[in-house]
């Protein structure tokens, strides 16, 4: 295999394809927004349960590809406990890591696993596949009961 | 893996199909010389678009540095060249489908177009509120979505005929949906995700019988199998250029000429006129009363060559030689015990669905891809088929008359690959 698909497909990642953290719904959510991608059939579900302006508890749900599940995962276990302030940041550098737009990144606390995404950008194609979750709870976060989509 | 070398390839097609030399014909792609991610490019996504022959590149270059002009209307000797190229394209492709007349030959932008114009014309004047279209479950959204807007817009509905688990038309279903109210009737000659072949000559005699006419969607056929579009008596047949290693942007609507003369024009424009006057326009004869607007010149004659390259391989042939590769490809996917195949129709042409268990098809593709090896993973613009086999996507290898037996060694060998990655 060439180096960027080992890059891509690292242990971390394919540990939390296989054993997605958090992975189930919550019954009363506070939020919760549904994300589509129509190119691969992928499907998310984000559920957060907030205490004033703290992320208290996020899950997911769905079904995605290895790097799809794996960045939902990591994201949930990202977040919790987070400022909703804190979160958009903490989107906006992931973005910026598997786009390759930003440069180089400096994670900051508590932010690690999102590393193991930064051979996302060697694969235009697979963007998508990061973000999807990521933009669900944005969407989720501007909206109660949101519906976004990839395309 | 080991690049692929000309004698083994003779040795082993040979054996089968003596007639067929694929290591001649690959010489003919110049795409397919490549390497990608340092492996010799195995190209298995035909069924989206395939490569395109040295003859036919050449037939657009050709008309681009000697003959460029526009058709049907200058008196100048490039114009005149450019309509005879045009026009000798349009026999090409009725010889090739064995239409009767040219004028039965509408050059379109593709399969899709083919349909939508179909549904637009003859279907925005036939079909009334109340009335049915009937399709088949194993559409493309190509073949789906065109009759929808038209049931919108008429007030009619959409019926659709199931098929088995194995991906077969159940022709039972299909002849109780046949009603007093069907108006057209629109199915896929061959499945782009299962490969399925449907019995089309059956499904066109069981409506004729009722008076309703088929359109058959050909895209996925015409570069596999010969086409008789007066032997099987269909209304109307589609195609696109690309699929039939043609350039991108050209397609053929067939239609039967008294079909065809009664429709409405689809687009207005020049060239699809006799006469213009502020009250009154009167339209051109068939086909050019559906080509409004200056046509893809370069694309018709692209196609043309494309036709004659494929009938000099002879489709008989080609058919015999990916019959024994489809053979060869299927027992090799079978022997892996995690690999679904999706469809298993036993009368099925160049295409091959699967899903792999525990593997994303999205995952699948960019491993092979890595290997060089090129597949289609998703839904392939077949998403109501998606949900009948209870799969979000799948990893579909479809091939065309240069993919080889090592060719489908080194895919068989990239999804172990696939499989030890997510192990």
């Amino acid at each position: 295999m060439t180096t960027e698909l080992n890059e891509l497909y690292r242990e971390l990642l394919l540990d939390h394809y296989r054993r997605p953290r958090n992975h189930r719904r919550i019954e009363q959510p506070d939020r919760q927004a549904e994300g589509y991608n129509p190119l691969c059939g992928d499907h998310v579900t984000v559920f957060l349960k907030l205490d004033g302006d703290v992320v208290k508890e996020v899950t997911f749900e769905g079904s995605g590809c290895a790097i799809s599940t794996a960045s939902a995962s990591i994201m949930t276990e990202t977040l919790k406990g987070r400022t909703l302030s804190e979160a958009k940041a903490i989107f906006k550098k992931f973005h910026g890591l598997v786009t390759g737009e930003s440069g180089e990144i400096e994670l900051g606390p508590g932010m690690g696993k999102l590393e193991v995404f930064s051979g996302v950008c060697q694969y235009p194609a697979r963007v998508k596949c990061a973000t999807l979750a990521w933009h669900t709870l944005a969407a989720a976060l501007e909206n109660a009961d949101a519906v976004v989509s990839t395309e | 893996m080991k690049s692929v070398t000309a004698p083994s390839i003779v040795e082993s097609s040979s054996r089968r199909t003596p007639s067929f030399d694929v290591a001649r014909v690959r010489l003919d792609f110049p795409a397919l010389q490549q390497r990608v991610h340092g492996h010799p490019l195995i190209y298995l996504d035909n069924a989206a678009t395939t490569q395109k022959a040295q003859a036919v590149i050449n037939a657009l270059r050709r008309f681009y540095e000697r003959d460029n002009s526009n058709v049907h209307r200058g008196i100048h000797t490039l114009s005149q060249r450019a309509t005879e190229a045009y026009e000798q394209a349009r026999s090409k492709v009725q010889q090739f489908i064995s239409a009767r007349d040219p004028e039965e030959v509408v050059f379109v932008r593709g399969t899709t177009e083919a349909i939508n114009l179909v549904a637009q014309t003859y279907g925005r004047s036939h079909v009334r509120a109340g009335d049915e279209i009937l399709i088949s479950g194993m559409e493309h959204h190509s073949n789906i979505v065109p009759w929808q807007i038209l049931c919108e817009q008429a007030g009619a509905c959409l019926r659709v005929a199931p098929i088995t688990d194995r991906g077969e038309l159940m022709m039972e279903e299909y002849e109780r949906l046949l009603g007093p109210r069907t108006k057209l009737v629109a199915v896929a000659h061959v499945s782009n995700v299962l490969g399925t072949i449907n019995p089309v000559e059956q499904v066109i005699s069981l409506a004729h019988q009722r008076s309703i006419p088929v359109l058959v969607d050909g895209a996925q056929a015409v570069p596999h199998t010969p086409v008789d579009v007066r032997e099987l008596d269909c209304d109307f047949y589609a195609f696109s250029g690309h699929k039939l290693f043609g350039p991108t942007g050209i397609g053929v609507l067939y239609g039967k000429a008294a079909l065809l003369d009664e429709m409405p024009p689809y687009q207005g424009g020049g060239d699809m006129i006799s006469s213009v006057t502020f009250a009154k326009t009167t339209y051109n004869r068939v086909p050019y009363k559906f080509e409004a607007g200056t046509p893809h010149v370069a694309g018709a004659i692209g196609l043309g060559a494309a036709v004659d390259y494929v009938s000099k391989l002879g489709l008989n042939a080609v058919a015999a030689y990916e019959g024994d590769l489809m053979s060869y490809a299927t027992d090799a996917l079978s022997t892996i015990p995690q690999v679904r195949l999706i469809g298993t129709a036993p009368h099925k042409a160049a295409v091959l669905s699967f899903v792999i268990a525990g593997v994303h098809p999205h995952d699948a593709g960019t491993i092979l891809d890595d290997l060089g090896i090129a597949i289609r993973t998703g839904h392939h613009c077949a998403q109501p088929l998606m949900d009948r086999f209870g799969v979000p996507a799948t990893c579909r290898a479809s091939l065309a008359f240069y993919n080889t037996e090592q060719e489908v060694d080194a895919l068989i060998a990239g999804i172990g690959r696939v499989i030890e990655v997510f192990r």
